[in-house]
């Protein structure tokens, strides 16, 4: 059945996701929340987070031009990126920042622009697979949806 | 108490610059059956939070925001409306975490929260209202039954908690009440339901605090020498905590400004006056920790109060290394240097003895008018301990060798926050006497150009009962210019609570204005320690490093609206004279 088809489709699509690591499990905490009051919960805090995220990266990246030397600001805006990241468990992105900050710590310019340029391909990735994961879902159908978060 | 009974309803108001976030937790309380407010910036939780002073149980912040400190907000928070704070971060450092812990939080979260963790914070509101009902001691019973209304005041399931809490909570008090009996000094006067730290009292701590010495300050001694019967040795014991506290978390604002400060790009305009800062500063031999770099902010910091101070109104005629020298003090984040900060460092030098050619008066007057003029205060916060600790701070520094124009006292600067009252404090020359400084800061303030604008992260000002000034956003003060009019200063909307509602123009409402606030104004219980009425001990400006507009006017201190007439009528702006 089609139906039955699509429902395999976002549970793999899903597992997937948490098998090569964009994921964590702070994503099942957010579909937990979901229910009949905020039925689109997960995509749009998603929404929300890459809209956020893409003004912190484009922040850092302002700030590695501007102050390439000032290490302590890189740090603490990478900070606010990892919060963010932890808030959907986006799992690469926040390990990507650990990367960044101990660029940061051992005040490798470099290792800072290389590390930001690996996180911007990570997270332009996340927003792509994720906003894959929602069509499907919508053509789903919200109640199939919860069943399948549940797995 | 019932068991199974689950305080439903539950206010939360949380605070965290990350949408996202806020999102997740608004849905995770709510879920918890909580009644939720979100708050994207610091410093609107706490304009919130003084507006609707009884209308939130429990605070949850993250620990780094843009605008603020998480830390500062709990301070804050703790100091103004003594409700629990629950703590969040991604960064879990036992460091931070102690950090928490110190600035008075009940529990510190690590994020990504989960909605279990979440579920039980209730159980912080509970216990804080355990230990309020404890520290009234010897009351009568009477007060005892409102004072458990008023700590369960606005609970949702207010008959359900009460009942089954206040019999608990009663019998409580009985058990404790001979062990509290002991400790009370004189339980049978005090008739208020809670100690509230009124800026008289307060003032009488801080002088008892100075007395004995800092250092050597234990909370039995505090009391015996205020004297206030009715005051217990855990009353005093918690306020000093607070007290500590705060202060060191104004120390460490300012030794992290100063390195902050370096970062930062300044303007400059020459480099003669740069040299003098630089030099002399660096040759402050306690500066340590890095500072010298911050010099070169200084410098630049020097520049922008030069300017600063070139339109004001001041009239005193100080010579420009002084005014640089002043600088030093408040090297705060290049958003943040305004001339509010520049001021304070102007202030505190100034008001250091070594400033031999200038009476702290006219230097004080100065300040006051280049600050005002400034600086868009968004938020005053009156903090009598201020005071103490610019006096205490400033002690030190007398032992100072007078310091001449090519030395100025950086490093003593750099521990005082700009507040002009810090310096009024030692301007006082420890005599403690503040009354004389209202008159003159609040001439000065009223006096302030409008054209001048600084954003300040954060000021606060601790006004003596009969300055308050409220500003909004990026207030200028411009209608500070000598009215004191309440019109922009909201002190009769019944929502205040005894505080100055932020209001689109900064004003200053002058003592009398003060004196004159409407009867109804809802007295709201301070639930912890009330600034109201500070005896103008002075006005204290807190800068904090954080670039924040000063917003709106804190005032809790008038919750009690204690204005006692006497303390406007200064006609002249001779302090210390």
């Amino acid at each position: 059945m089609e139906y039955s088809n699509l429902r395999r489709q976002t549970i793999f699509m899903k597992k997937n996701l948490f098998d090569q690591g964009y994921l964590d499990e702070q994503f099942n905490q957010l579909e937990e929340l979901q229910d009949e009051s905020s039925p689109n919960f997960v995509e749009e805090v998603a929404a929300l987070f890459f809209k956020d995220s893409s003004r912190l990266l484009t922040n850092i990246e302002q700030a590695i031009d501007k102050y390439p030397q000032d290490f302590y600001r890189l740090d603490s805006l990478m900070h606010q990126l990892k919060g963010s990241g932890s808030s959907i468990g986006a799992l690469r992105m926040k390990n990507e920042c650990s990367v960044f900050k101990a660029n940061c710590n051992d005040r490798n310019l470099e290792g800072c622009r290389r590390s930001l340029q690996k996180m911007k391909r990570e997270h332009a990735t996340l927003k792509q697979k994720l906003e894959s994961y929602f069509q499907l879902l919508r053509q789903v159908g919200p109640s199939e949806y919860a069943v399948s978060s549940r797995k | 108490m019932d068991a199974t009974a689950f305080p439903y309803g539950l206010r939360v108001l949380v605070v965290d610059d990350d949408p996202t976030w806020l999102k997740i937790l608004e849905k995770m309380l709510r879920k918890c059956s909580y009644e939720v407010t979100t708050c994207g910036l610091a410093r609107v939780a706490l304009d919130i939070l003084r507006e609707r002073k009884n209308k939130f149980d429990i605070v949850i912040s993250d620990v780094n925001m843009p605008d603020m400190d998480g830390f500062k907000l709990l301070e804050h928070i703790g100091l103004e409306m003594d409700l629990p704070v629950i703590m969040m971060s991604i960064d879990g450092e036992t460091s931070r975490v102690m950090k928490g812990v110190q600035h008075g939080a009940c529990d510190y979260l690590l994020k990504p929260v989960r909605m279990k963790e979440l579920r039980n914070i209730w159980q912080h509101v509970y216990r804080k209202k355990m230990h309020e009902v404890k520290e009234i001691e010897g009351n009568d019973s009477c007060d005892d039954l409102q004072i458990l209304r008023n700590s369960f005041e606005g609970l949702d399931e207010k008959s359900l908690f009460m009942r089954s809490d206040s019999d608990t909570m009663r019998k409580r008090k009985d058990m404790d009440k001979d062990h509290a009996d002991q400790e009370s000094s004189d339980g049978n006067t005090v008739k208020k339901a809670r100690v509230v730290w009124s800026v008289d009292l307060h003032q009488k701590f801080v002088n008892a605090v100075n007395q004995i010495g800092f250092d050597k300050v234990g909370p039995k001694k505090i009391l015996d020498l205020m004297n206030v019967p009715g005051l217990t040795r855990e009353n005093v014991a918690s306020h000093l905590q607070k007290y500590r506290l705060y202060l060191s978390r104004l120390q460490k604002q300012n030794e992290e400004r100063i390195l902050g400060a370096a970062r930062q790009d300044f303007s400059h305009k020459g480099t003669s006056e740069n040299l003098n800062l630089r030099s002399s500063f660096q040759e402050q031999p306690n500066i340590g920790n890095g500072y010298p770099h911050a010099s070169q902010n200084i410098q630049t910091q020097t520049k922008m109060l030069d300017s600063q101070l070139e339109d004001t109104k001041s009239t005193l005629p100080l010579p420009a290394p002084d005014k640089k020298r002043t600088l030093v003090s408040d090297v705060a984040d290049s958003q943040n240097v305004t001339s509010a900060s520049s001021l304070g460092g102007v202030l505190s030098f100034k008001s250091l003895p070594v400033n031999q050619d200038r009476k702290p008066s006219e230097t004080m007057i100065l300040e006051c008018q280049t600050w005002s003029g400034g600086i868009p205060s968004k938020q005053f916060m009156q903090y009598p301990k201020h005071n103490h600790e610019r006096c205490d701070l400033l002690g030190d520094y007398s032992c100072l060798p007078k310091p001449d124009l090519e030395h100025p006292v950086g490093p003593s600067n750099l521990y005082t926050p700009p507040p002009l009252i810090s310096m009024s404090c030692s301007m006082e020359g420890g005599a403690r006497d503040f009354s004389d400084v209202k008159p003159a800061i609040m001439d000065c303030i009223k006096s302030l150009s409008p054209a001048m604008r600084c954003t300040v992260d954060s000021v606060s000002v601790q006004l003596s009962d009969s300055v308050v000034t409220s500003t909004d956003g990026d207030l200028k003060f411009s209608s500070v210019d000598g009215s004191p009019s309440n019109k922009d200063c909201c002190l009769d909307q019944t929502n205040s609570q005894g505080t100055l509602r932020p209001s689109p123009e900064s004003s200053i409402i002058g003592g009398t204005e003060l004196a004159s606030l409407p009867d109804d104004l809802p007295n709201y219980p301070l639930h912890g320690v009330s600034f109201e009425n500070i005896g103008l001990s002075s006005i204290d400006l807190l800068h904090y490093s954080d670039a924040m507009i000063l917003s709106g006017l804190q005032n809790n201190w008038y919750d009690e609206l204690e204005f006692s007439s006497d303390m406007m009528d200064y006609p002249s702006i001779d302090l210390f004279v």
